[in-house]
């Protein structure tokens, strides 16, 4: 079964993190390389800032592109790990261990299908 | 510069003011905080003391008594920094010199030696107000004085956090103004157990959040050193238990991974273990059962000390264990304590024995790592190997460390 592991957390520039980003960054290289080593690791992402993102939006006067996320709130998706593990007792073990979990909430999502070699095919 | 600088005299200051501080830091600390009541002013005057040694003591040599001068230094500027700054408090600050341990005769004393107020210290470290989940990093920043970032890597938790919660607590025991005092028989008895508590949750930390810190960055160490400070101020069976557990179980520590692989206590190699800290745990846990009480950190450290005969004797006395669970599961009933004692009733009674005690676990322990590798262990002992199969691989995905997966894989691949 595999499950999105989405990290939500209020965005902090460079500046701001000090050491804590050096720190931070070693928390996440060891969080991976746990995962890596379990079997465990679909894949992980952090992504850059909102300020970097674009929505596009479908209206009447057709598409909208537009700068920014599409909800402005105060945490922000700020990355994901997808892992493959046989329940959600082993997806919560392991979110648990999600370095960002001290900073805004983690969020464990369950994944109803995912594309295999141009197909969908059932996550279950 | 810094030619001076590494000239021998200011060497000799340094190294003076080194083991001043490590030899002391705690004991000076704890007299600071409970004469002004402000830990985190007391912590600043300290540093700034030991600030003005590293320069005084280089250039007019090392005083006599250290410690004095240094506590007499970080008096001054704590009072200073209570006069400068607009805070008002009324606590009376007395200025004299440090008042001597209650009923010893000041004459007979050495004027300088000064009162240990370290128990004083934890009990404010473990008081009821203060949040449970920052104790632990209190006593280790305080008593023994760790920085934050040490504490904050054992804990697997951002050094910005942890500072946070260690600054909040601080601030918490000045304004509700906790008070620096060891209470009466009685009511030491109800608070000693969050103090114990607290020390053994330092002790724990590396077993718990097993992918976060290694065996290096744990704080076993540090926890020892709490548990037998404790036990040495404080003529009490269940402090004195807990020193014993924590010297018993960390002689162990050598032993637990080898190649990378989680290694079963029944497995271990003896003469990996430390047999100092074996008998050093030994002679306490003496000391504690003179006292004549039970409790459950006796009980711990004497199933600890069962186990550790093993390294004389070359077996295990399986009943001794059990009868040792058996009353331990009584004092404390948690999961943990009840699925040990479902491996050692395996022991003794046989793999059935063993699952008929896990069974009314099953509820609870849905997502409990150890239930389901005891459980795979006792089904592969009984004889049912799809069971232990199944009951092996639960364990495996429950597992975020890499010695212990590595080790129940081991166990997986033996079943054929």
């Amino acid at each position: 079964m595999r499950y999105a592991i989405l990290l939500h957390y209020p965005e902090r520039s460079p500046e701001e993190l000090g050491d804590a980003l050096a720190e931070s960054q070693a928390a996440f290289q060891a969080y991976a390389r746990d995962l890596t080593d379990a079997g465990v690791l679909v894949s992980g992402e952090v992504w850059q800032p909102s300020s970097a993102t674009t929505t596009l939006t479908a209206g009447d006067g057709g598409l909208r592109v537009q700068d920014g996320p599409f909800a402005d709130t105060r945490d922000q998706l700020g990355g994901q790990f997808v892992v493959d593990v046989p329940d959600l007792d082993a997806a919560l073990a392991w979110a648990e261990k999600a370095p960002s979990v001290w900073w805004g909430p983690v969020e464990v999502r369950p994944s109803a299908t995912h594309v295999e070699s141009g197909t969908w095919v059932p996550s279950t | 510069m810094g030619a001076v600088d590494l000239s021998p005299p200011a060497d000799d200051a340094r190294t003076a003011v080194e083991v001043t501080v490590r030899a002391s830091y705690g004991r000076l600390l704890a007299l600071l905080a409970s004469w002004c009541g402000d830990l985190a002013l007391a912590e600043d005057a300290l540093a700034d003391a030991v600030e003005r040694a590293l320069r005084t003591w280089s250039a007019d040599g090392v005083p006599a008594n250290p410690e004095g001068w240094l506590h007499r230094v970080a008096r001054r500027r704590a009072l200073d920094a209570l006069r400068s700054s607009a805070r008002r408090t009324s606590r009376p600050l007395d200025d004299a010199a440090a008042p001597a341990a209650p009923g010893a005769d000041p004459a007979a004393i050495d004027p300088d030696a000064l009162p240990d107020r370290r128990l004083e210290l934890l009990l404010v470290c473990a008081h009821p107000a203060i949040d449970p989940g920052v104790r632990a990093p209190l006593m280790l920043q305080t008593v023994l004085g760790l920085d934050a970032a040490r504490v904050a890597t054992a804990f697997a938790v951002p050094t910005a956090t942890m500072a946070q919660r260690l600054v909040r607590a601080k601030r918490r025991i000045r304004d509700a103004r906790i008070p620096f005092r060891v209470p009466g028989r009685d009511e030491l008895g109800r608070r000693l157990p969050a103090v114990l508590e607290a020390v053994y949750g330092a002790y724990t930390v590396d077993w718990a959040r097993t992918s976060g810190p290694t065996v290096r960055d744990s704080l076993a160490v540090e926890a020892r050193d709490l548990a037998l400070l404790l036990a040495s101020l404080l003529d009490d069976a269940e402090a004195t238990g807990l020193a014993a557990l924590l010297c018993l179980s960390s002689a162990r520590l050598g032993a637990r991974v080898v190649h990378g692989v989680h290694v079963p206590l029944d497995e271990q190699d003896t003469r990996r273990w430390d047999t100092r800290l074996v008998e050093q745990g030994e002679g306490l846990l003496r000391r504690a059962h003179a006292h004549g009480t039970r409790g459950r950190f006796q009980l711990e450290a004497a199933l600890q000390s069962a186990h550790c005969a093993r390294a004389r004797t070359g077996r295990t006395d399986r009943v001794a264990v059990l009868r040792l669970h058996r009353a331990l599961v009584e004092v404390a009933p948690t999961l943990g304590a009840r699925v040990a004692l479902a491996a050692a009733a395996a022991h003794v009674e046989g793999p059935r024995a063993g699952l008929d005690l896990l069974d009314p676990l099953a509820g609870p322990c849905r997502a409990f790592q150890p239930y389901w590798a005891t459980r795979g262990d006792l089904l592969a002992r009984a004889g049912d190997e799809a069971g232990a199969r199944a009951a092996l691989e639960r364990a495996v995905d429950l597992t975020t460390d890499l010695p212990s997966r590595r080790y129940l894989e081991g166990r997986l691949a033996s079943l054929g």
